[in-house]
């Protein structure tokens, strides 16, 4: 048992995988001598090789479309995009081709790929590179989304991601990659995709959220009054996510807090809420309260903490909904 | 126009002054650079060396936590923005990637607006919401300033289009060169190819400035791209004029790179310069730089741009040691004038959030929890 970062997790599983699997190459901008932007990588083609742990061109449709070419012809792909921002330039060859694969050649061919993604804000940087793009994949039938908050979970849904036949998104929320670490276990082990994780229970509320904001919003909750029982839900798998789990709370504590970084008009939080409406109606004490990121372009460095959802504004979400 | 206004904090005013003149707004007229006025050889090496002491504040500043996000620096390139952009006329569109800050001081943006926006103040080129892979300057001419590695090379085609439209179609009768700079990793990127084909078989006016500085990030450009010691081949595959120039010499680069304006200007057809340069830094602030050794750093530092271009206009009697060390001092107070600037530049108000996303504010966007951080949510 190890202690470690979400990056740390991230690259010991990277280096785990690579040695159990000839059949992984992973791809990217830098991933290899110099380890990658946040060192996810760093040691990797050292120990592995220049022929697994390849470093690209700064090419994202070349990156993507190649690693769609080889999950196809019978490898397991990991490409990494250094930052959210830059998915737009391989949007069309995830989107467009990757997705649809299975569909469209009626499960002929399919793309066991997993495109790992530094995702989100929090670390000063501007637009491009501090964005939160997850509902635009959840919104893309064919690919899975998955954004671990936690050293262990990373290490679980990524195994399971590497494992899954079809391609997934894994998001790793930039802002926590070394801020806090955590026992992860040495031997190979796999979290559900599609499975969300009860942080905490509780009787009164119900907050749903995901990424960085997790640890906000237990923040938020450590300032509730001690009187106060919140049931907090990472949701962790984005698409397909665990509705199960977020109505069963609900229908117990009839009222549901949703946070996200991402701006809120069709954010994840939307589909979340409309879905606790269809399912939890008779049991709602009050609205579901969305907090988010604002409907705007996430702003450079010193209107940063403005924009993200941090704890205070939780808080207040909560204190409404209490109060409703 | 003196060497004092022209990089001071003042807004420059281009009026009517001789050809060849820098104040004039319009590109040298002289065939080699030897030929040039002495006024305007040294204010391209006072621009060099603003540039040079701005970026070197600029990492302090960095390393202090007064900037933001990422930060490319452009030390050791310099010649490349000053000689390309001083064949230029002022209001010919210059388009750029994100180490930009050299591209903005030398389109004439104020150190002032260049350092508030990288400290994310309110007195930023950009109000402080772009930061420093985001420098514009629309009276310059300057249109970013891009994140996005090649981004700036398909949008660069649309300025030459723009202006090959509004001269030929339009009838102003003024025929402008778009300059888009890139990277060596731009080269690689799928939109770069498809910017030079639309730019070839639409006769665009656009020069695609190659800086190329070896490295596309930590990758080396034998590793990173095909072929990297004929890259003008490709250019050529598209039927595109393309020339092979020592960026490192500022004087070399007027004579070899202005006929090329000058004919893409005439011809309104585009071409593509492979301009060989060097970065001192890493890729940006958080580079390890495990892919190149400290000596070969100092082998392109002994073949300085400043250093050549200081001791060229010393040998032509342009400038004296006395000179130098007085333009140095001048420079070196203008911008830690900058930075006092910046460091006391207010914060943009959070209002500012919603301002600049459409050109109408829309109600009921976002109708999200009640505003807590800073004002109240200019939309609830």
């Amino acid at each position: 048992m190890a202690v470690q970062t979400l990056v740390g997790a991230i690259t010991s599983t990277l280096d785990q995988a690579l040695a159990a699997d000839k059949d992984i190459i992973m791809l990217g901008e830098d991933i290899g001598l110099n380890g990658g932007v946040f060192r996810a990588t760093d040691g990797l083609q050292a120990k592995h090789g220049k022929d697994r742990v390849v470093d690209t061109p700064l090419d994202e449709s070349g990156i993507m479309g190649t690693a769609i070419g080889l999950a196809i012809a019978g490898m397991k792909s990991i490409p990494e995009i250094q930052f959210e921002g830059f998915l737009g330039p391989a949007y069309d060859q995830l989107v467009n081709h990757a997705a649809r694969m299975r569909t469209r050649t009626r499960g002929a061919v399919t793309v066991p790929m997993t495109v790992r993604v530094p995702v989100g804000g929090g670390i000063h940087a501007p637009e491009l590179h501090s964005d939160s793009p997850e509902s635009i994949y959840a919104h893309s039938p064919g690919v899975k989304v998955l954004m671990p908050c936690t050293p262990y979970d990373a290490k679980g849904l990524l195994n399971s991601a590497i494992k899954d036949p079809d391609p997934v998104i894994f998001f790793e929320p930039k802002r926590v990659y070394r801020t806090f670490k955590e026992e992860v276990p040495d031997e190979y082990y796999e979290i559900p995709i599609g499975k969300a994780k009860v942080v905490s229970e509780g009787e009164d509320l119900t907050v749903v959220t995901w990424g960085a904001t997790m640890f906000q919003a237990l923040e938020a909750i450590d300032s509730l009054p001690e009187d106060v029982s919140v049931e907090l839900i990472d949701l962790r798998s984005i698409y397909p996510f665990d509705m199960d789990t977020i109505a069963e709370s609900v229908s117990k504590t009839g009222r549901c807090v949703i946070a996200h970084e991402a701006p809120l008009t069709c954010g994840m939080g939307a589909e979340i809420a409309a879905r606790v409406m269809e399912e939890c109606f008779l049991n709602l004490e009050a609205p579901v309260q969305r907090v988010a990121g604002f409907d705007t372009i996430m702003p450079y460095y010193k209107l940063e903490n403005e924009y993200l959802p941090e704890a205070p504004r939780i808080l207040q979400g909560i204190t409404e909904c209490l109060a409703y | 126009m003196t060497q004092a206004t022209a990089a001071s904090n003042e807004q420059s005013t281009m009026n009517t002054a001789k050809a060849d003149s820098p104040a004039s707004g319009l590109a040298p007229t002289a065939k080699t650079a030897a030929e040039l006025p002495k006024e305007v050889l040294v204010k391209w090496l006072y621009d060099m060396q603003l540039i040079r002491e701005f970026e070197n504040r600029t990492m302090q500043a960095y390393q202090q936590a007064q900037i933001g996000g990422f930060c490319h620096i452009y030390t050791g390139q310099e010649a490349v923005a000053v000689g390309t952009i001083g064949c230029t006329n002022h209001d010919d569109p210059v388009i750029t990637a994100y180490r930009d800050h050299g591209h903005a001081l030398a389109r004439g943006m104020t150190p002032n607006a260049c350092m508030a926006e990288m400290f994310g103040k309110t007195t930023g080129c950009a109000k402080g919401k772009g930061g420093s892979m985001h420098m514009f300057d629309r009276p310059n001419w300057l249109f970013g300033g891009h994140g996005i590695v090649s981004a700036q090379t398909p949008m660069g085609a649309g300025f030459a289009f723009a202006a090959k439209y509004e001269n030929e179609v339009m009838g102003t009768g003024k025929k402008k060169v778009t300059l888009c700079y890139m990277g060596d990793g731009a080269l690689d990127q799928g939109c770069f190819h498809e910017a030079q084909n639309l730019a070839s078989l639409w006769d665009l006016p656009v020069i695609y400035i190659l800086e190329n500085n070896g490295y596309s990030m930590g990758t080396a450009i034998h590793r990173h791209t095909a072929n990297a010691e004929n890259l003008i081949d490709r250019a050529k595959g598209y039927g595109i004029k393309a020339a092979k120039i020592d960026g490192l010499d500022i004087m070399n680069i007027y004579n070899e790179f202005k006929p090329i304006v000058d004919e893409c200007r005439e011809n309104s057809r585009p071409a593509f310069i492979d301009l060989k340069t060097y970065r001192y830094q890493g890729h940006s602030m958080s580079d390890p730089q495990k892919y190149r050794t400290k000596e070969e750093v100092d082998t392109y530092k002994d073949k300085d741009s400043i250093a050549k271009l200081c001791s060229d206009l010393m040998n032509m009697g342009h400038i004296d040691e006395a000179g130098w060390k007085s333009m140095r001092k001048e420079i070196s107070d203008i911008v830690r004038a900058s930075v006092e600037h910046a460091e006391a530049a207010p914060i943009p108000e959070a209002s500012e959030l919603y301002t600049d996303v459409y050109a109408n504010p829309q109600k009921n966007l976002s109708p999200t929890a009640t505003y807590t951080h800073g004002t109240k949510n200019p939309l609830m």
